[in-house]
């Protein structure tokens, strides 16, 4: 390109440009391929229709929240509230529709806005009262997980009277073929996410708040407004990580949900989400929660010791954030 | 010459992926001299320094020190061999004193690996004294001013005993008693072994400072001239490439423009007193005065950055509210910040993503959904009428140099279409040619009937573009001259006004009485 020309687009990008400007998910991505290729050969039981099935529907719960905290992180935000938020969500949905008996599409409604309420009060925290996201969504962490207990009376919530409520998640949408719905559920909020993400005002505003709050709040737009609206959104998937994993278990089990939040994070994280903001996309989160979980089927099925598992993560982390910061310096 | 050079740089070359930054460079310094180096944003000042401290490693090129060829490979060595930079930005600790500054790294320690703050604060003092430096070893150098951090800056590269000195802008923040004070210090340091390479876009301060100065354009030499016998016209036609006219005033001045924007009574807590002043339609008001005057306050008051303790804003004869800045956006109002890359930018976004910011919601969006094809061709309309050297509109903004930078972020505020754009040092770190395209760009928009608030240190520039100049002294606006009355002795004058004194007494003893006497009776008042 000559520098008299400087004002055109280029035209057509190269393979190796959009590998070059998407390095992390295409690391992730082909980190991904690598494990399925090295368990498959390790054991014939990998590769099966069963087992891949099996592999997603384990993700959904993860790979839900890690994509609504997606947009939290690329503020440059975190949510700690997420993984007791779902618990608490999850006991919601018990008491709208177990305790309430409300109808079976308004109760799950209801328990994913009440998801939404919890995003609303940590965005509140966060943008208004100026409370550093740590601190605000580690608070809601405690009270969402104190609340759970509280109005469950530390006892699970069974949904045996709620017709079709397991069904939301272990169904399946196409008789005889043993796909489960949570997985499609994963899909859709997926898609809808990245469509988000990419293509609306609130996905470029938080790439925008992301990279330089200061600048984007002096570029006149109100970024308090926009922060709250998006941990509300980010809220709204707790909701339903709630009631997804209750319509699994058959239960709304409140005194779970610790460590979710860590998981997710790692997912964002290994998907090539930056802690510091303004970076980071839904395809590379649902990758890496995909990681996550191949990672754990894979090697439970070669027999490695749960207590292993987790320290082959914690290495898979190191090493994802490491080769991101490589690229950095190199780009 | 019977001695080698203290630095020889030859056949210097260095590309990062796209740009050419550096091209066959070359750059001679002799002992005992300063080399003023001088050349348009993106012409590779930077690159170079950068190069010379190890930050970057060169493509091809060879470098001698005293004759010695050497190799630089990390900050660290090249201030080991005697070659010390002062950053534009400081590399300080803004919560360790001066002494703890100077010696990171190297604090004296005791039997046991305990500190010594007493031995540490001696030697600082020694050094501090050596170098006839206002400072005190032991102030915490975050409470310091621009001007002193920087003399903590430069002490600490003096500590290491380097041979050359290079500093990049050293006087881009400073007042002319504080840059004077540099000189000073500049002199002192330069003995028959030591040089200096002195970076600038003030070209009146190279001719007091430099031996000689070296011209690079577009990352290439371009030529080394004696300053003595080469005027600063030379310099600048070498530096653009093309002549430039001086010696201009405002364009437009007339005195039958409506009033705009009329702020009365503006108080903040931290510092602005009583501010009133008014704007009117399709004029530019400089406001002058001092480093911490009050100016940029007055602009963050205004576009609601800041909160006001009292005071009234009335747009077209109409009483507004502004909190925050996008109350400020929404009676299209739009404020440029003085620190692009704080307050200015998105440094890891695109060019495109910069520019429609903060129009994105009003001007490319349906239904929330963004409409990308709209927003890209506006964005290279204004690439091209604002000719913003980039390779596309998708070119990460952090990439481009500090004058392209800058023209980013004008570039934002066109596309809002404001009718007020205040900018806070427009050309601040930018190069003659593209400020003078900045010129162009705010007389073009005043006379598309937009008014202009212009904050500028820099007095000619405020004296050249201003049609009314609202002068601030400590937080207070001291006068509006108009363009007739101002002067660079009047608004020095208004600049230089403690708030004890009142306004009338200023008009009494200010233009009319000498100057002096009005220094005499602050002294007395002070006492």
């Amino acid at each position: 390109m000559t520098p008299t020309s400087a004002v055109q687009d280029r035209p057509t990008r190269g393979l190796a440009a959009t590998i070059k400007s998407r390095f992390q998910q295409f690391l992730a991505f082909g980190s991904l391929i690598v494990i399925v290729v090295f368990f498959a050969f390790a054991s014939p039981n990998f590769l099966t229709f069963s087992n891949i099935t099996g592999v997603l529907f384990s993700t959904v719960v993860i790979g839900t929240l890690a994509v609504g905290t997606t947009f939290v992180i690329i503020t440059a935000g975190i949510d700690l509230s997420i993984g007791t938020g779902m618990a608490l969500c999850a006991v919601m949905s018990g008491v709208f529709l177990v305790n309430w008996h409300m109808p079976l599409l308004l109760g799950v409604l209801a328990a994913i806005l009440f998801g939404g309420l919890i995003g609303l009060i940590n965005g509140f925290n966060v943008a208004i009262l100026k409370i550093p996201p740590f601190i605000a969504t580690l608070a809601m962490m405690l009270v969402a997980q104190g609340l759970a207990l509280v109005v469950s009376g530390s006892a699970p919530i069974y949904f045996t009277d709620v017709p079709g409520y397991l069904e939301i998640s272990t169904g399946n949408l196409i008789p005889g073929v043993n796909f489960p719905n949570a997985v499609v559920v994963l899909a859709v909020v997926a898609v809808v996410a990245a469509v988000v993400l990419n293509k609306t005002v609130l996905g470029r505003y938080t790439y925008s708040i992301g990279s330089n709050e200061e600048a984007t709040a002096l570029s006149g737009i109100n970024t308090k407004k926009w922060l709250i609206i998006i941990y509300t959104l980010a809220g709204l998937f707790i909701g339903l990580a709630g009631v997804m994993i209750s319509a699994r278990l058959g239960s709304a089990q409140p005194a779970t949900g610790m460590g979710y939040e860590l998981q997710a994070i790692a997912a964002v994280v290994i998907g090539g989400t930056s802690l510091f903001g303004g970076k980071g996309t839904i395809v590379g989160t649902v990758i890496g929660a995909l990681i996550m979980s191949v990672l754990n089927n894979g090697l439970q099925i070669v027999s490695v010791p749960q207590e292993w598992q987790n320290v082959i993560l914690g290495g898979v982390i190191l090493a994802a954030v490491y080769a991101d910061n490589i690229r950095r310096k190199e780009g | 010459m019977d001695r080698p050079l203290l630095l020889k740089i030859e056949g210097v070359s260095k590309s990062f992926p796209g740009v050419k930054a550096l091209s066959d460079m070359h750059l001679e310094l002799r002992p005992g001299e300063v080399l003023a180096l001088v050349g348009e944003n993106g012409a590779g000042k930077s690159t170079l320094m950068k190069v010379l401290s190890g930050i970057y490693s060169v493509d091809e090129g060879a470098f001698s020190l005293n004759g010695e060829p050497f190799e630089v490979t990390s900050p660290r060595q090249a201030q080991e061999l005697g070659i010390s930079i002062i950053h534009q930005e400081f590399n300080l600790m803004p919560d360790l004193t001066v002494a703890q500054n100077i010696f990171i790294g190297r604090e004296p320690r005791r039997a046991g690996g305990f500190l010594s703050d007493r031995e540490l604060n001696v030697k600082a003092r020694t050094l501090i004294d050596r170098l006839q430096l206002p400072l005190d070893p032991k102030q915490i150098v975050g409470s310091l001013t621009v001007a002193k951090q920087q003399m903590v800056e430069i002490a600490k590269a003096l500590s290491y005993e380097a041979k050359v000195l290079i500093m990049d802008e050293p006087t881009a923040a400073l007042n002319d008693a504080e840059v004077a004070t540099l000189h000073d210090l500049i002199r002192r340091f330069i003995k028959p072994d030591t040089g200096v390479i002195y970076i600038s876009h003030r070209m009146g301060e190279l001719k007091s400072i430099s031996d000689r100065v070296t011209v690079i354009r577009d990352g290439q030499y371009v030529d080394t001239l004696d300053t003595a016998a080469t005027s600063m016209k030379e310099v600048i036609s070498l530096m653009v490439g093309r002549r430039l006219a001086s010696d201009l005033g405002p364009e437009g001045v007339r005195d039958d423009r409506e009033v705009l924007l009329a702020v009365e009574g503006l108080s903040t807590k931290p510092l602005l007193k009583d501010v009133s002043f008014e704007l009117k339609v399709g004029e530019i008001l400089g406001f002058a005065g001092l480093m911490g005057a009050g100016r940029t306050e007055v602009a963050r008051a205004i576009v609601g950055a800041d909160k006001i303790s009292a005071g009234t804003i009335t747009l077209r004869g109409v009483p507004i509210v502004i909190n925050d800045p996008s109350d400020a956006a929404r009676h299209r109002i739009g404020y440029l910040s003085e620190d692009r890359k704080r307050f200015g930018l998105l440094l890891n976004q695109d060019v495109n993503a910069n520019i429609i910011l903060s129009s994105l919601r009003e001007l490319f969006s349906r239904f929330g959904f963004v409409r990308d094809k709209q927003a890209r061709a506006r964005s290279r309309e204004l690439v091209g009428s604002l000719r913003i050297k980039t390779p596309s509109v998708a070119q990460i903004a952090k990439n481009l140099s500090g004058g392209n930078q800058q023209k980013v972020v004008v570039a934002k505020w066109l596309v809002k279409d404001c009718d007020i754009l205040i900018f806070d040092e427009p050309t601040r770190g930018i190069d003659v040619g593209a400020k003078e395209e900045i010129y162009g760009l705010l007389n073009d928009l005043a006379s598309h009937g937009k008014s202009i608030i212009m904050i500028s240190s820099e007095l000619p520039e405020v004296l050249r573009m201003s049609h009314r100049i609202a002068v601030m002294s400590e937080g207070r606006l001291t006068a509006v001259l108009t363009a007739d009355e101002a002067t660079q002795e009047s608004v020095m004058h208004y600049a230089t006004l403690r708030p004890e004194q009142s306004i009338a007494d200023a008009i009494e003893l200010g233009i009319a009485g000498p100057h002096e006497s009005v220094q005499t009776t602050r002294k007395a008042r002070e006492k």
